[in-house]
């Protein structure tokens, strides 16, 4: 890990050619688009990027058009890991035989909820076990929305999906939300750490700090859907910002397995009355909207309690600042 | 069929053969942000928001452009803007008015 | 003239030969999952690597899906890759195969036939391969160690021809072939690495405007693996096609190429042909068993019977035409299948075969014996009652049953 600080400022990141370009066919309003387009201005050099299917790999290679403007792999659903340990293996082995002339080409990973934490999760497993250099990005925007807004183990508790639709005997989704940052902790992984795109400079700095690592790094990145979770296009950002200000999405990195709470959520650690009550966040969302009836209340209790409960934990385990 | 088109002219591969520059996706919006010159403090909040990557900085010219030929009038530059500088507004609403 | 390069006989079974001559055409990566019985290759192939004789990238992947993306992967950065696998391992590998062949990458797989589930069967026939033909993948069937040899080299040269730009699977029946003992001569490492020579790239048109190596290279960035509207995505598998086309030459020439250097021929590369021009009856069959088929032909035709066999060994693309010609004379046929096509009019060998025929001038009796399923074998006094039965059939005219079952218990 490097120790010298990636410093930037909004005019230095405004300046860099995007490489996630316009003219791609997301939906209006796009938080996984806005985060794509952001991350990929964190690249330090040569960079490879590899994706799974899913919403950003659909809308930004619809053939004869791309919006990559860097070497771009896809090949199927739940190997974006997979990919990137062939890409890794093959770098390695030319570089050896002297065939590439790069001294270091950064190779960063894409998937979703569904390509990450459910159908990818072997691939994802595997290709840390064995210490590939690569930075794996999951975009969660909790469920698998390119297909119709079905259920993921992202999708968090009580919301409603096209699979886990809000009915009259079951009120959306009774599962909680696979902590796939607790299951990537788990492998001992150099680096993991979760970001969201209204705090885009922490998020950024992120990015660059994973890549940075020789070996696996882990970002998991919040971005709403405003489609799959009915809310306003234009306040894409603006619960971006909630997730973190209720501790729905706590924002840290654990670098070598040391956690450490990232200043957007270290300042509500300081400053308790700042956290906002989970109503906040589920007010305005449409996949939340029966929850706000009386007979689903003790659900939005649990929300609450699953999200207070999850915040304790989370601040136990992470080093003091 | 266009000779374009053919099987013999294709990339093998399927590899793509234009970039989505080229694909104006500014016809999505219904509404669109018009910003006022004197709240706007170039903060380049709604540059780093913008989906589209459809408002650029231009540091030639020391400021912000909005390329509506992507944008796509979600609304988040006007709901983010912190000094509220920019407001969706219909396009015949700016009829001579757009910068 | 050029000095052969000289060749040394040793013991091998079929992965062994597999694997060495993998290592011998300087692979770059190779990503595997064991599974009989294949294990041999990968462990073999482990071997060089950690003895640092070979110059190759190892990926133990977590799984065969795993293991075929990262060669796709590999392939696409440029680097020449290899592969095993076998039964549930290439059953899973399914989606991918299809896959691999779409991105026209020149994978090589070394397949060691065997049984696909359910029940759990770990020995040898061909279901797992025949299962994977409509997958683009070139398939040659080989009929010792000694031929799993020279056909792994073969490939990478068929491969990654940019004509043909597909990729290969060599089929080995397990077990039989794979863990067999043979005398097998194998040459040094340099002359095949020189008979392989580097993997060339074709070239494609770019977003950037641009005619490029095809490979990820952030020099040249470029777009693989899009998704394609119904607008375009036929003419990529007429593509597809075209290379499954140019492959039938130029698996032919490769084995003619092969021949000078090493004094081993297989046919004309897409047929193995015995005794065939003037017989009457022949049994068309794919891998090892054509060894066991071809001493009983010895007998037969010291006893006067005009009897043949063709053994297919390239299975895909497959080679009409000169199926036609190798079977214009002969009156009656049996095409065994290893595998079976359930609820078809008999296997994929047999249907291919017919299928061929059917136009042709020539229009032989053909019928079709399934067998050796779950690795039964198939006893030389079973396979001589076949010839006893198209001898019967020449005789009576009388064909019976098309499709029939050889040592089922009825």
């Amino acid at each position: 890990m490097t120790t010298q600080e990636w410093k930037f400022t909004a005019k230095d990141i405004a300046s860099k050619p995007d490489l996630f370009l316009s003219g791609h066919r997301a939906c209006a309003g796009c938080g996984p688009a806005s985060t794509l387009r952001l991350i990929m201005k964190a690249t330090r050099g040569p960079t490879i990027v590899t994706q799974a299917t899913g919403c950003m790999e659909i809308v930004g290679s619809i053939y004869p058009y791309t919006s990559w403007a860097l070497p771009w792999l896809h090949t199927a659903f739940e190997n974006a890991a997979a990919n990137a340990s062939g890409i890794d293996a093959a770098l390695k082995i030319m570089r050896k035989k002297g065939k590439i002339k790069q001294e270091h080409i950064d190779i960063i990973a894409l998937a979703g909820d569904g390509g990450t934490c459910d159908i990818g999760l072997q691939a994802l497993s595997g290709a840390v076990e064995r210490g590939h250099d690569f930075l794996f990005i999951l975009y969660d925007n909790e469920g698998y929305m390119n297909t119709g807004i079905q259920r993921s183990s992202s999708t968090p508790t009580g919301a409603a999906t096209t699979t886990t639709p809000a009915g009259k005997v079951i009120p959306g989704k009774l599962e909680k939300k696979k902590p796939i940052t607790e299951i990537m902790l788990a492998h001992d992984m150099p680096y993991v750490a979760t970001a969201t795109a209204y705090y885009w400079k922490d998020m950024l700095t992120k990015v660059r700090k994973g890549l940075e690592v020789e070996g696996p790094a882990f970002l998991h990145v919040f971005a709403p859907c405003p489609r799959g979770w009915r809310t306003e296009p234009s306040k894409t950002m603006e619960y971006s910002k909630l997730s973190v200000e209720t501790c729905v999405f706590p924002v840290w990195e654990a670098v070598n397995g040391k956690r450490q709470l990232s200043t957007p959520s270290k300042l509500i650690q300081l400053a308790p009355q700042k956290k906002r009550p989970v109503k906040d966040y589920l007010a305005g969302q449409g996949r939340f909207r029966h929850l706000f009836t009386p007979q689903n209340q003790h659900i939005m209790d649990e929300m609450q309690r699953l999200t207070d409960e999850n915040w304790q934990r989370l601040t136990q385990k992470c080093e003091p600042a | 069929m266009s000779k374009e088109r053919s099987w013999k002219e294709l990339a093998i591969g399927g590899v793509c053969s234009k970039s989505s520059v080229g694909f104006l996706t500014g016809d999505w919006k219904t509404y669109m942000p018009v910003r006022d010159l004197e709240k706007c403090t170039k903060c380049l909040t709604c540059v780093m928001f913008c989906p589209e990557g459809a408002i650029k900085w231009k540091p030639e010219k020391g400021d912000i452009w909005f390329d509506f030929g992507f944008c796509k009038g979600c609304g988040i530059c006007a709901n983010e803007c912190p000094t509220k500088a920019i407001t969706m507004k219909l396009p015949q609403q700016e009829e001579g008015k757009v910068e | 003239m050029i000095q052969k390069p000289k060749q040394e006989t040793i013991a091998l079974n079929g992965d062994e030969a597999v694997a060495l001559a993998a290592k011998q055409c300087d692979v770059d990566v190779v990503a595997a999952y064991p599974i009989t019985p294949q294990t041999i290759i990968v462990e073999k192939f482990s071997e060089y690597v950690a003895n640092g004789e070979v110059q190759t990238e190892f990926v133990c992947t977590e799984s065969e899906h795993s293991a075929m993306t990262a060669c796709l992967a590999a392939a696409a950065t440029g680097a020449r890759t290899f592969t095993a696998s076998a039964s549930a391992g290439l059953a899973l590998m399914h989606e991918m195969l299809f896959v691999t062949s779409g991105f026209r990458a020149p994978v090589v797989m070394a397949i060691a036939n065997r049984a696909l589930s359910a029940p759990l069967n770990i020995h040898g026939d061909q279901s797992d391969s025949m299962a994977e033909r409509d997958s683009g993948w070139i398939q040659i069937y080989v009929e010792n160690a000694q031929e799993a040899y020279d056909s792994i080299i073969q490939a990478f040269k068929i491969a990654e021809d940019t004509e043909v730009s597909l990729p290969v699977i060599v089929g080995l029946d397990g077990f039989t072939i794979s863990h067999t003992l043979e005398n097998v001569s194998v040459f040094g490492d340099d002359p095949i690495k020189q008979f392989v020579g580097e993997r060339q790239l074709p070239m494609v048109f770019t977003h950037e405007g641009k005619t490029v190596p095809y490979k990820l290279d952030p020099e040249n960035p470029m777009t693989m693996g899009p998704n394609a509207s119904p607008n375009y995505y036929f003419e990529f598998k007429r593509q597809q096609e075209e290379g499954m086309r140019n492959a039938l030459k130029k698996i032919q020439e490769v084995n003619s190429e092969y021949s000078k250097l090493s004094g081993r021929s297989y046919g004309d590369g897409l047929l193995d042909t015995y005794s065939l021009d003037d017989a009457e009856i022949a049994i068309v069959v794919v891998g090892s068993t054509a060894g066991t088929l071809k001493v009983i032909v010895d007998q037969l035709r010291q006893e006067g019977v005009k009897a043949g066999v063709l053994r297919i060994r390239t299975f895909r693309p497959f080679p009409v035409e000169q199926l036609r010609s190798a079977l214009k004379n002969v009156k009656t046929v049996a095409v065994m299948d290893k595998a079976m096509s359930f609820g078809g009019f008999g296997g994929a060998v047999f249907n291919e075969v017919r299928n061929a025929l059917y136009d042709a001038e020539a229009h032989p009796t053909i019928v079709n014996y399934i067998f050796g399923l779950g690795g039964r074998d198939a006893k030389p006094r079973e396979l001589r009652k076949i010839y006893d039965d198209l001898l019967q059939v020449n005789k009576t005219g009388n064909v019976g049953e098309p499709v029939r079952y050889l040592g089922l218990m009825e």
